[in-house]
């Protein structure tokens, strides 16, 4: 391709430019991939006991690892990619480098939709232990994230102005945050469910989860990747992107959907990991200046790194203690973008 | 002056027979405000046409409405064929539009911002080809601005990222180019290459149009369009006197346009000192 490409280009000066700026972004890529295959196999060798090595493992210890460590650490991965994508998606669609996946109201809609179904099922023992129990707050969560993000769209009155869809989403969040808070005033016993929940821990996915979430991540990534070149054209203003002959309106209504089915099913899952949407795009574009095209799913692969990263640490660090993985990624992230904050000029 | 390989043909016309761009009793309302108040205009192939007037006329939102950017009410008419019933890919190849000191993109890299122009060129899944590349390349060489093709738009100047927006806009290959302000934060040097370069555009038979600032700049077009208030008060070629008089009058007579040599100049009015201006002038051209 690239050799056919520069016999029928008539100025071969400028090839090199051109192909360093295409094949550049290939090599964070594969730096990222290593990484989180790398995080995989510490991930399964991170158990209750602390570190194990794998190769020790054999009879009872391979069913941990294939039952209980690999889909943990693939979940987690997974689920960094969504809010790594999502994140990446909503800072191009808004213009703003401080964008996070949970602009629209998603994080709090889910929580509160948790909260309610907590405050429902009462504070039976064992309510957020079983499978079943679960299974509900997961399809809660999720309800509650597309729900908030729907009522978001309906107060901004559709899609057509940024600046009232993040008004819009900071309302909702304000007033399901409320509510969420209410419910727990008046039925304390959810009290530490919700704050499990809040947090974010990746103790519960097992492969069924994992295939739900693998899914998601191809559908978004597939139909990110589709409208890239929107994300690339809107970095220049509407007027542009719509004389460019693009139909900003549909455009962006595809782009926030799937925003928010990705962040929605990584809540559902997770809880709320803080930070994970808002520092992975940020890592890559420290690294490698590139369209959205690449910018997309190199910020899924870091997002699943960073994820992955901090569960094996908040599994590792106080063993046979657990860490809530939100603590960690909130106390790392943040302390990543400080850094980044000094290290940018002006 | 022969058409690169990269641009699309442009139907060879007679400079100022055929229509590039009109409106008939065009009306546009910025939320309970109406900016232009019924505006009938019909511009000529092969012709730059600046816009100019005072701020608050309405030159921006003429701008955006002949590009079919802003609902509006009226017609507009692009290459004689009404505005609405293009498809957009085709109208986006037509027409190319660089809007007034765009923000953001600091992210991207200029070669990725100028490619950006040939979208309307490329399928759905964007793979740009080698007319792409070429018309990429020639634009970026057009405005001076191919040494800098790798670095991000954000690390460039304001006068740098200007020409970057501006051979975006010139990648497109469009007959019609709209240029809302082209010359911010472009150096004395620079805005001659721009005029030069839409010399070159209107040779090969497209049409310009521009708000411009800067009457002095707006009196080398071809013809000037007067805005107030939202009201179209003049169009007329630059060099008539006519036009002359409807710019001072539009800006209350605090400007006064001179000739110097075979040009036009507007400088400030000053009671006392506007005959030592045209001196000194006149002085610094020879």
């Amino acid at each position: 391709m690239v050799a056919r490409r520069a016999l029928q280009r008539p100025a071969p000066v400028g090839d090199g430019g051109a192909r360093m700026t295409h094949s550049r972004p290939k090599i964070p890529a594969i730096w990222l991939l290593l990484a989180s295959v790398l995080l995989c196999a510490a991930g399964m060798a991170v158990g209750s006991a602390g570190w194990e090595p794998l190769w020790q493992a054999q009879g009872s210890g391979i069913s941990i690892l294939w039952e209980i460590r690999l889909p943990r650490s693939l979940g987690a991965w997974t689920a960094g990619a969504l809010l790594g994508l999502a994140g990446a998606v909503a800072q191009g669609l808004f213009r703003n480098p401080l964008a996070d996946p949970y602009l629209l109201g998603s994080a709090t809609g889910a929580s509160l939709a948790v909260a309610l179904l907590l405050a429902a099922l009462g504070s039976a023992s064992g309510v957020a232990g079983g499978w079943a129990a679960r299974l509900g707050l997961t399809g809660a969560g999720f309800i509650g994230a597309t729900v908030a993000v729907a009522l978001t769209l309906v107060l901004a009155r559709g899609v057509q102005h940024t600046l009232r869809l993040l008004l819009a989403g900071v309302i909702v969040g304000m007033v399901f945050g409320a509510l969420s808070a209410l419910v727990m005033f008046w039925v304390p016993e959810v009290m530490r469910a919700m704050q499990a929940f809040m947090l974010g821990t990746t103790g519960f996915l097992g492969w069924p989860a994992v295939s739900l979430l693998a899914v998601v991540l191809l559908v978004c990534l597939l139909a990110g990747i589709a409208f890239s070149r929107v994300l690339d054209a809107l970095a220049l203003g509407e007027a542009t992107a719509a004389s460019l002959g693009i139909a900003v309106g549909p455009a962006r209504l595809v782009l926030v959907a799937v925003m928010a089915l990705a962040t929605g099913t990584a809540v559902a899952q997770l809880g709320l990991v803080a930070f994970i949407g808002l520092a992975a795009p940020h890592l890559v574009r420290s690294v490698v200046k590139t369209t959205h095209r690449w910018l997309l799913p190199l910020s899924a692969l870091a997002g699943g790194a960073l994820l992955l990263a901090a569960d094996v640490l908040a599994r590792g660090l106080l063993a046979p203690q657990e860490l809530p993985v939100g603590v960690l990624t909130a106390v790392l992230g943040g302390g990543y973008l400080l850094v980044l904050m000094h290290r940018r000029p002006g | 002056m022969s058409r690169p390989r990269w641009m699309p043909p442009v139907v060879p016309a007679q400079a100022g027979t055929q229509e590039a761009m009109a409106c008939e009793g065009l009306r546009v309302t910025l939320g309970e405000r109406e900016v232009l108040h019924g505006i009938d205009l019909r511009l000529a192939r092969g012709r730059w046409t600046a816009v100019v007037g005072p701020n608050g006329a309405g030159k921006t939102t003429l701008l955006k409405a002949l590009a079919h950017l802003l609902p509006h009410q009226g017609q507009v008419r692009l290459l004689g064929r009404d505005a609405g019933h293009w498809r957009p890919r085709e109208r986006a190849r037509a027409l190319a539009w660089l809007g007034q000191a765009e923000s953001g993109a600091e992210d991207l890299l200029a070669r990725d911002v100028v490619m950006l122009g040939r979208l309307p060129h490329q399928d759905w899944r964007g793979a740009p080809g080698a007319a792409d590349h070429a018309a990429v390349d020639a634009a970026m060489r057009e405005t001076q601005c191919f040494d800098w093709r790798d670095r991000a738009l954000g690390q460039l100047s304001g006068g740098e990222r200007q020409r970057v927006l501006l051979a975006r806009a010139l990648a497109v290959g469009a007959p019609l180019l709209l240029m809302d302000e082209p010359l911010a934060h472009l150096d004395p040097p620079h805005q001659a290459d721009w005029i030069a370069l839409v010399r070159r555009h209107v040779a090969r038979g497209g049409t310009a149009v521009s708000v411009l600032h800067e009457i002095s700049l707006a009196l080398q077009a071809d013809d000037v369009l007067v805005l107030q208030d939202g009201r179209l008060t003049h169009h007329g070629a630059s060099r008539d006197p006519a036009t002359h008089r409807a710019l001072e009058a539009v800006f209350d007579h605090r400007i006064a346009v001179h000739a110097v040599g075979a040009q036009f100049v507007a400088l400030p009015h000053i009671q006392s000192g506007s005959d030592a201006h045209s001196s000194t002038l006149s002085r610094s051209e020879d």
